[in-house]
C-alpha cells in the first residue's frame, strides 16, 4: 500500500465522505445526491460498469472506501457531460468522476492495467514533454503499452488506418523525429512542477 | 469591412500534419468572407484534453490552460479568445470560469505561471468559433455569402457532446440542439431531420482505450445517418471527425457492416457554398471520400 494511502486512512479513518470532500475535485457535491438515477440511465457506456455515479456516490457516503477507490467505473466516462446537463441538483458529476478517478491514481489503488488509466497517463506524458500533443507518439505509446509483441500486434491491425490519415495528410510520420512543439517548453515544465508541487501541499493528510 | 479581431487557440489536432489539419484549412475561406480575423495565439500548448485529469489533477491542469489565457490576454488584449476545437474551448471555458469563482485557484495558478513569466488577471473570455459565427455573424450574413447552394444534399447534423454539453450554445438545448440543423439550411442543403443520434456520444478519447464499446456508439451514429436518408454527416468536433470516419472500416472488418459514410466538418460545407476550391476546403483530407461534395466543389458555379 502506498504511503500516502496509509496516511489517508490513518487521517480520515470511517469518515470517507469527508475524505472525498476535502480531497477529491468538487468531492463536497456528493452529499447533494438524491439517488434519482437519471446519470446511470444517461451514461452512453452504462452497460459497461459495475457502479453508476449515483451507487458510487451512495457507497461513497455509506464508507466503501476499498470499493469506491479500486472500481473501474471512474474510468469508463467519455466525458460526454450528459451527466452533469441532466442532473436535476446540477451536481458536477462528470468532474466528481474525474476527481475519483485522479484520486485513486494518485494514490496507487487505482485498478492496475486499466486501458483509460494507462492512456490517460501517456497522454499527460506526451504534452508536458514539448507543451503539445504529439498524436503519432502517442498512438505508438498506446500499441506499445502490453509490450513490444503485442504493440506490433497492435499497429499492424491499425495499419490501414495509418496509410490511409498519411495520405490524407492527418498524419505525418515525420513526427517521429521531434515535431510541434512550445518554444517556452522550459517555462512550461517549471510551470506544471510548481503547480503540483502546490497541489501536493494542499493534498497533504494533514 | 472592418474585420472582427479574435485570439485564435488553434489546438493540437489542427497544426500542419495532424489529425484535424484539413479542419485548420477549411476555416480560412470561411472566416476571410464572413470577415473574421483569427489572430494565433503565440505559443499556445495544449488544453489537456478529456483525459488529462487521470495523471494532470486540479491545479496542473487548470495551469496550463490558464498559460493559453495569458499568452492571449497579454498578447491579444481586449479580444475574445477563440478555439474551434471542443475540447480545447471546454478545458479553457472551464479554467476561466474556475479561476473567477475561487481566489484561491487563482492564487495558485499565477504562483505556477509565474515560473513561465505570466501572470492572469481574468479578463479573456473562452468562446468556440461555432458562437462567433452564431451570435456574431449571424445566420443571415452567413447565407449571403453562398454563391454556390448546396442543393440536393441530405445530411445528418451530428453535434456529439462537447460542442454541446456542459456549455453549450446560448439558447440551445442540450438534447436537440437546432444551430448545426440551420447551418446546413443556410448552405442550402437539407438537413436529415429526426436524426435521433445528434448528440450521442461517439466514445471520446476512450475510442483508443476503449475500442469495442467506442465503435458501438460510432455503428449506431452512422447507421441513423443512413436510416434518415443523410449521404453524409456533419460535424462541429474534430473527436467526433476523426472516430466517426475512421473507425466505419474497423467495423465493417469485424462486424460485416458496409459502413462507408463521408464525415465532414461544417467549415467545409461553408467553404464549398461560398466557392472555395476542393483544397481550399481541405476535401483531400478525408478516408472516407465525399464524393458528392468534392464535384461540388470542383464545379464552376
Amino acid at each position: 500500500m502506498s504511503d500516502s494511502n496509509k496516511q489517508a486512512i490513518a487521517h480520515y479513518r470511517n469518515n470517507f465522505l469527508k475524505e472525498v470532500e476535502d480531497h477529491v475535485e468538487d468531492g463536497e457535491w456528493v452529499r447533494m445526491c438524491m439517488q434519482c438515477g437519471v446519470c446511470a440511465g444517461s451514461c452512453p457506456f452504462g452497460p459497461h460498469w459495475e457502479h453508476s455515479p449515483q451507487k458510487i456516490f451512495m457507497m461513497i457516503r455509506a464508507g466503501k472506501r476499498e470499493e469506491v477507490l479500486s472500481s473501474d467505473s471512474m474510468w469508463m466516462c467519455t466525458s460526454c457531460y450528459n451527466c452533469i446537463v441532466r442532473c436535476p441538483r446540477k451536481l458536477p458529476i462528470t468532474h466528481i468522476m474525474h476527481g475519483l478517478a485522479h484520486y485513486a491514481h494518485r494514490l496507487g489503488i487505482a485498478p492496475k492495467g486499466q486501458p483509460t488509466r494507462e492512456i490517460a497517463r501517456l497522454f499527460w506524458v506526451n504534452l508536458a514533454r514539448t507543451g503539445r500533443v504529439n498524436e503519432l507518439k502517442f498512438s505508438l505509446a498506446m500499441y506499445f503499452k502490453d509490450g513490444f509483441v503485442q504493440g506490433i500486434k497492435n499497429a499492424l491491425a491499425m495499419q490501414g488506418i495509418g496509410i490511409g490519415l498519411m495520405k490524407a495528410r492527418r498524419l505525418n510520420p515525420m513526427e517521429l523525429l521531434g515535431g510541434h512543439k512550445c518554444k517556452d517548453k522550459d517555462g512550461i515544465h517549471k510551470m506544471i512542477a510548481k503547480a503540483r508541487e502546490i497541489e501536493e501541499r494542499k493534498q497533504k493528510f494533514v | 469591412m472592418k474585420k472582427r479581431q479574435y485570439a485564435f487557440y488553434p489546438g493540437c489536432s489542427s497544426q500542419k500534419g495532424a489529425s484535424a489539419s484539413n479542419f485548420a484549412t477549411s476555416i480560412e475561406v470561411m472566416c476571410e468572407k464572413l470577415g473574421i480575423q483569427l489572430n494565433e495565439i503565440p505559443d499556445w500548448n495544449c488544453c489537456g484534453a478529456s483525459i488529462g485529469y487521470g495523471e494532470g489533477g486540479l491545479l496542473p491542469r487548470l495551469v496550463i490552460n490558464a498559460r493559453n489565457l495569458a499568452l492571449a490576454e497579454q498578447h491579444l488584449p481586449g479580444q475574445d479568445m477563440v478555439s474551434g476545437c471542443p475540447a480545447c474551448w471546454l478545458s479553457t471555458r472551464e479554467t476561466a470560469e474556475k479561476l473567477h469563482e475561487s481566489s484561491d485557484l487563482l492564487a495558485g495558478a499565477n504562483e505556477a505561471l509565474k515560473e513561465a513569466g505570466l501572470n492572469f488577471k481574468g479578463t479573456v473570455r473562452a468562446r468556440h468559433i461555432v458562437e462567433v459565427l452564431v451570435e456574431d455573424v449571424g445566420f443571415a450574413d452567413m447565407k449571403a455569402q453562398v454563391v454556390k447552394p448546396l442543393e440536393g444534399m441530405k445530411i445528418a447534423g451530428y453535434v456529439g457532446c462537447q460542442t454541446n454539453r456542459p456549455f453549450g450554445i446560448a439558447g440551445e438545448s442540450f438534447e436537440n440542439p437546432q444551430y448545426l440543423d440551420k447551418m446546413i439550411e443556410t448552405v442550402g442543403a437539407e438537413p436529415a431531420s429526426g436524426y435521433e443520434q445528434k448528440v450521442t456520444c461517439c466514445g471520446g478519447a476512450l475510442a483508443f482505450s476503449e475500442p469495442d464499446k467506442s465503435q458501438k456508439q460510432i455503428r449506431d451514429i452512422v447507421e441513423s445517418a443512413y436510416d434518415h436518408g443523410a449521404e453524409m454527416i456533419v460535424t462541429p468536433c474534430q473527436l467526433c471527425q476523426a472516430n466517426v470516419e475512421i473507425y466505419q472500416s474497423e467495423i465493417n472488418k469485424k462486424q460485416g457492416t458496409k459502413l462507408a459514410m463521408p464525415v465532414v466538418y461544417y467549415s467545409q460545407l461553408m467553404t464549398v457554398a461560398y466557392g472555395g476550391s476542393l483544397k481550399q476546403a481541405g476535401l483531400n483530407g478525408h478516408i472516407i471520400q465525399p464524393e458528392k461534395l468534392k464535384q461540388i466543389a470542383s464545379r464552376q458555379k
